[in-house]
């Protein structure tokens, strides 16, 4: 008999032990933030991007499952959070004077997330057939058209109901009325009622609904599916069902991100989910590890971050954000340097024992 | 149980399988033989659902089968090992398997065919934690006929399952499919090793650029002066 205590299942099964760091992590986060806050130990910078970090962070996640476990390439996941973010702006200024702060919040992310979906679905069905990047081609046309469609879009509402146009603004309002939408400057006036606690919640449903659907029968379809579309086919897979529900996912998290996103900031123009920053939501993706969820934390937490904290720097933070991009991949992806920094702790482990 | 009549497959302009017609019988192994680019797995592929057909008609028992979406055709009952080991590399030898039952919902039964299908292979049975890229070429054809008889097919089809294996293997892959014929599955088996092929196989046809120009027992055929010519070598 060996007396070596055997780990619990949870701990010594690799698909747990995944889902258990990411918890504690978000977790531990959220208690040391909330400890700083309170003791008013966290400067005023950092505090207004706690909100943006938890969104990125749930749009690189279900950027993660579609780019990393369903292996589709999408490069117009901002624009997914432009819908949530937008819908939810307008839900929440249609319910300002009827429902208070936290429903509304809740049924604003719900209606973001959803719109989201629904647009994902009706680009999916069509692409997802096709083998190949279409997706790609396609989220990126489609991120260009909802940029465009919101920036020349009016929308008010007053005691009347909603007045909506596409041309130059003539919505003409009751006054008490208010502006929703307002062409290429977007959402103004918007009442900010995200919340950190609402961020951190809406992470931690996002890593259920992900793990959740990683380890299940339809994941591990999705991932074969992903490997090897023909031999997925003759166990009888459906190709093009399983894909999109890994992308209807991926959209719908990012519209509840965005919709959170939104909610957080009383201006809001369409042009802030452009190309760019789908593209860095990518970079988070694949920096921290496709079909790595904590990576993908981590990755979003310090290049969200870090442009910010080095402000100071003004010319050089760019600079410095490229070369840090750059060692970061290195490091991760680099089988020489891997094996390399490998090696030199070998040596100081070994070396320490020796002594 | 499978019939297939004047089956016709283009792949645009071009028509790859010009009306070919034979049958399948309960517990059979047939085999279709024929040199590359002759349309066998266009066949199979059409046969299995992965290509539309042009034309013709596939039954399977009383269904026919070119209407059905291929996912559904698992379910019936028929299926497909396709060419060139194609194993999910990144998941493991269980994962694969288990994948191979994704048409099922009983629990206990997919338990009891992964313990067939581990008895049929031992060496899945000592691998099954192993990532399936991993795995030899051998042990990744084993593996790719195993996942597909986790679906408990009553036919089973077979694409080239000796292509590029040592031959000391190719003997021990075309045991094991003498073995799960035994066991009461049906067998079409696509190859280009012909002298194996007929060896085992009970009724044959020789397929040469998408129609079929010789049919018989495997005896036969592995007789018969023109197929010797053209695939055995003599």
């Amino acid at each position: 008999m060996s007396d070596k205590k055997k780990l619990p299942a949870f701990l010594s099964d690799k698909k747990y032990r995944g889902r258990l760091t990411s918890f504690s992590m978000v977790l531990i986060m959220y208690i040391v933030i909330e400890i700083l806050m309170n003791t008013g130990n966290l400067s005023s910078l950092f505090t207004s991007l706690l909100v943006p970090v938890c969104c990125y962070i749930v749009a690189a996640i279900g950027l993660n499952l579609n780019v990393g476990i369903s292996g589709e390439l999408n490069l117009g996941q901002a624009c997914f959070m432009s819908v949530g973010a937008f819908s939810a702006v307008c839900v929440s200024g249609s319910l300002a004077s009827s429902v208070p702060d936290v429903p509304r919040l809740v049924i604003s992310m719900i209606v973001g997330a959803i719109l989201a979906a629904v647009f994902g679905i009706l680009i999916g069905i069509p692409v997802l057939k096709l083998e190949g990047d279409y997706l790609a081609i396609v989220t990126l046309a489609f991120g260009q058209i909802v940029k465009s469609l919101i920036t020349n879009m009016y929308l008010g509402i007053d005691e009347a109901g909603y007045h909506f146009s596409f041309v130059d603004n003539n919505v003409e309002l009751i006054p008490g009325g208010k502006m929703l939408l307002n062409g290429p400057m977007g959402a103004t006036g918007t009442q900010r009622i995200s919340t950190f606690t609402a961020g951190v919640v809406l992470v931690v449903v996002a890593l259920i609904i992900v793990y959740n659907l990683m380890f299940s029968r339809s994941g591990r379809a999705i991932m074969a599916a992903r490997d090897n579309r023909i031999a997925a086919e003759s166990v009888g897979i459906e190709i093009v069902r399983i894909k999109l529900l890994a992308f209807g996912i991926s959209s719908c998290l990012a519209g509840a991100a965005g919709a959170l996103y939104g909610l957080n900031y009383s201006t809001l123009i369409p042009a802030k989910f452009d190309f760019n920053t789908s593209i860095l939501l990518l970079v988070y993706v694949v920096l921290g590890g496709l079909g790595n969820m904590n990576g993908t934390m981590i990755a979003t937490i310090i290049l969200v971050l870090l442009p910010e904290l080095l402000r100071s720097m003004q010319d050089y933070r760019m600079l410095i954000y490229a070369i840090v991009l750059i060692l970061i991949m290195l490091l991760t992806n680099n089988e020489m340097v891997k094996t390399w920094i490998q090696k030199a702790y070998l040596r100081l482990s070994t070396d320490r024992k020796g002594r | 149980m499978l019939k297939i009549t004047d089956l016709k497959v283009s792949y645009g302009m071009i028509e790859a399988i010009k009306g070919i017609s034979f049958e399948v019988g309960d517990g059979e192994i047939v085999t279709l033989i024929g040199a590359n680019g002759a349309g066998k797995t266009t066949t199979m592929h059409a046969i299995s659902g992965l290509l539309k057909p042009a034309g013709g008609g596939i039954m399977l028992g009383d269904t026919e089968l070119t209407k059905i979406p291929s996912h559904r055709i698992v379910s019936m009952g028929l299926a497909q090992v396709p060419e060139g080991r194609r194993v999910f590399a990144l998941q493991t030898v269980e994962e694969n398997l288990t994948l191979g039952a994704y048409t099922r919902k009983d629990k206990a039964g997919i338990a009891g065919s992964m313990e067939k299908v581990f008895e049929l292979f031992p060496r899945l049975k000592e691998r099954r934690k192993q990532m399936a890229g991993t795995l030899s070429g051998g042990e990744q054809q084993m593996l790719a006929m195993g996942r597909a008889l986790m679906a408990e097919p009553s036919i089973l089809l077979l694409d080239e399952p000796s292509m590029g294996l040592s031959p000391l293997l190719v003997s021990e892959i075309f045991h094991i499919i003498v073995e799960i014929n035994k066991n009461g599955t049906t067998i079409l088996l696509v190859e280009q090793n012909a002298k194996r092929a007929l060896a085992i196989a009970d009724r044959a046809y020789v397929l040469e650029t998408g129609l079929i120009t010789l049919s018989g027992t495997g005896e036969e055929l592995a007789n018969d002066e023109r197929v010797k010519k053209a695939y055995l070598g003599g």
